[in-house]
Formats: structure tokens, sequence, C-alpha cells
């Protein structure tokens, strides 16, 4: 049972189940919401625990592979959880098919910009000799 | 079948009663928005600032240390409480427990104690360090 066919063998037979694709979406809401429970406390403590919140704190803790890569794990993860989010909300509050198309575009569009935008500011933080 | 009183047939916001399971519902919704359109947009542009330069840190910690600032993000730290432990509490029921009425009521109104003895006691700490 991968993540693109979640429908059990019993749901099949008996019909049940999405008509569409929402299975996977479902699914994956979930899945990305037991990595964030992990990265969300990770991002708060890091944060109470670091000696200072200047800059050059927050540029050193980010330089080390073990915040780098949660931190960008965090961006990738965070954006697709709240586009699966919206999409809920949109789907629950706008029924005209081009209004709902049109929103489900936009927060799409607003999620891969902004995670790009925060993973070039990662790695401009990483390997941009930032100073 | 004699019944006077008018039971609300299907879920509409204007009648619902409020109550704690309700409230944990919408404020799940709620705070999961905050938290997309808020949380990540604040995540973003702390990262952007810290890959721009000094100049552009101090101005985003000055207006993260106003009081406009701070009600913002201790608002989205209860979100991201609030949102956390109610979508624990989601975990749980999408196994199909917790469905007993009492015990249901009962872990809602924990996610909101839950939530707030969390947001005071990050904030507390961070006062009392003097950041």
């Amino acid at each position: 049972m991968s993540l693109g066919d979640s429908a059990t063998p019993l749901g099949k037979v008996r019909g049940l189940g999405s008509a569409r694709e929402g299975g996977e979406h479902w699914i994956t809401e979930r899945v990305t919401s037991i990595a964030l429970l992990l990265l969300g406390v990770w991002l708060i403590a890091s944060l109470l625990f670091l000696p200072k919140l200047d800059r050059q704190t927050i540029i050193e803790w980010l330089r080390a592979p073990s915040a780098a890569v949660p931190m960008a794990l965090l961006i990738v993860v965070g954006f697709r959880h709240a586009l699966d989010g919206m999409k809920v909300v949109v789907d629950d509050y706008v029924h005209e098919p081009g209004r709902n198309f049109a929103w489900n575009t936009f927060f799409l569009f607003l999620a891969v910009g902004g995670g790009a935008l925060a993973l070039y500011a990662l790695a401009t933080i990483c390997f941009g000799g930032v100073a | 079948m004699a019944s006077t009183r008018e039971r609300p047939l299907s879920p509409h916001l204007s009648i619902w009663r409020w109550g704690p399971n309700m409230a944990a519902s919408i404020f799940h919704r709620a705070s999961g928005v905050a938290l997309s359109i808020g949380g990540l947009a604040v995540l973003t542009w702390w990262l952007l600032a810290v890959a721009r330069g000094q100049e552009a840190y101090l101005d985003f910690a000055r207006l993260a240390g106003s009081p406009i600032g701070l009600i913002v993000l201790i608002g989205l730290t209860w979100a991201f409480f609030q949102h956390l432990l109610s979508g624990i509490r989601h975990l749980v029921m999408d196994t199909g427990a917790n469905f007993e009425l009492n015990a249901n009521k009962r872990s809602a109104i924990l996610t909101f104690v839950g939530s707030v003895v969390l947001t005071l006691a990050v904030w507390i700490y961070i006062f009392g360090v003097g950041a």
C-alpha cells in the first residue's frame, strides 16, 4: 500500500473511499503532521537553548549540519503541510469550481514560492559566505 | 413523536452551541491558518533577515521586540501549541479512539489548558532569561 494508492483492498472491493485522489492527500497531511511535531518542537527548544539570539549566534548555529538539516526539513515539510491544510479550508468554503481552482492555485504558488524563498535564505546563510 | 425543541440537522456555524469539542475543532483550523500564513511568513522573513546582513537583522529584531511584534509572536506560540496538541488529539481520533463523549470533551479541554500552560512557560522563560 503506497502513499499514492491509499485505499485498502476491502475498501476497493466495496467501492468505498475517495472518488478521486483524496486518500493520498489525507495520508500526506497526517504523515507531515507527525514530522512537524518533531521539527516544530526542535525549533522552539533550539531557540530557547541558544545563549543569545543575535545574528552571529544564529549564523553559527545554522551552519552546523545538526541545525541546517532539520531547518531545511522544517521548511519543506512545513510549507507542504500548510498547503495541504489550506486546501482543506478552501475546499470546505469555496465550492464553485472556477473560484476553488483559483484559490487552490494561489495557495500552491504561495507555498512553493515561500518555501523556495526560505530555502534560498537558509542556503545563503550556510554557503553564501555571509558574515 | 412530539419533540418540540428545534434540533439542528446539519453542521452550520451559526447554530452550533459553544462547547469544548467544537471549540477545539474551530481553533484547530484557525491556528492552522494562522501558522500557515503568519508563522511561515515570520520564519521566512527571519531567515531572510539573517541572510541579508546585520542591518536587516536589527530591523527584524526591533520589530519583533516591539509591542505589536511580541503580541504576534506570543500569539503564534499559542497557535503552535494549540495546533500541536489538538493535532495529536486528531491523530488519536483517526484511529477510531476517543469518541466516548466525556473522554472526548475532556481531551478537548486539555488541549486548551496545555497550550496556554506551554505558551506561558515559554514566554516566562524568555522574559526570565532577559533575551
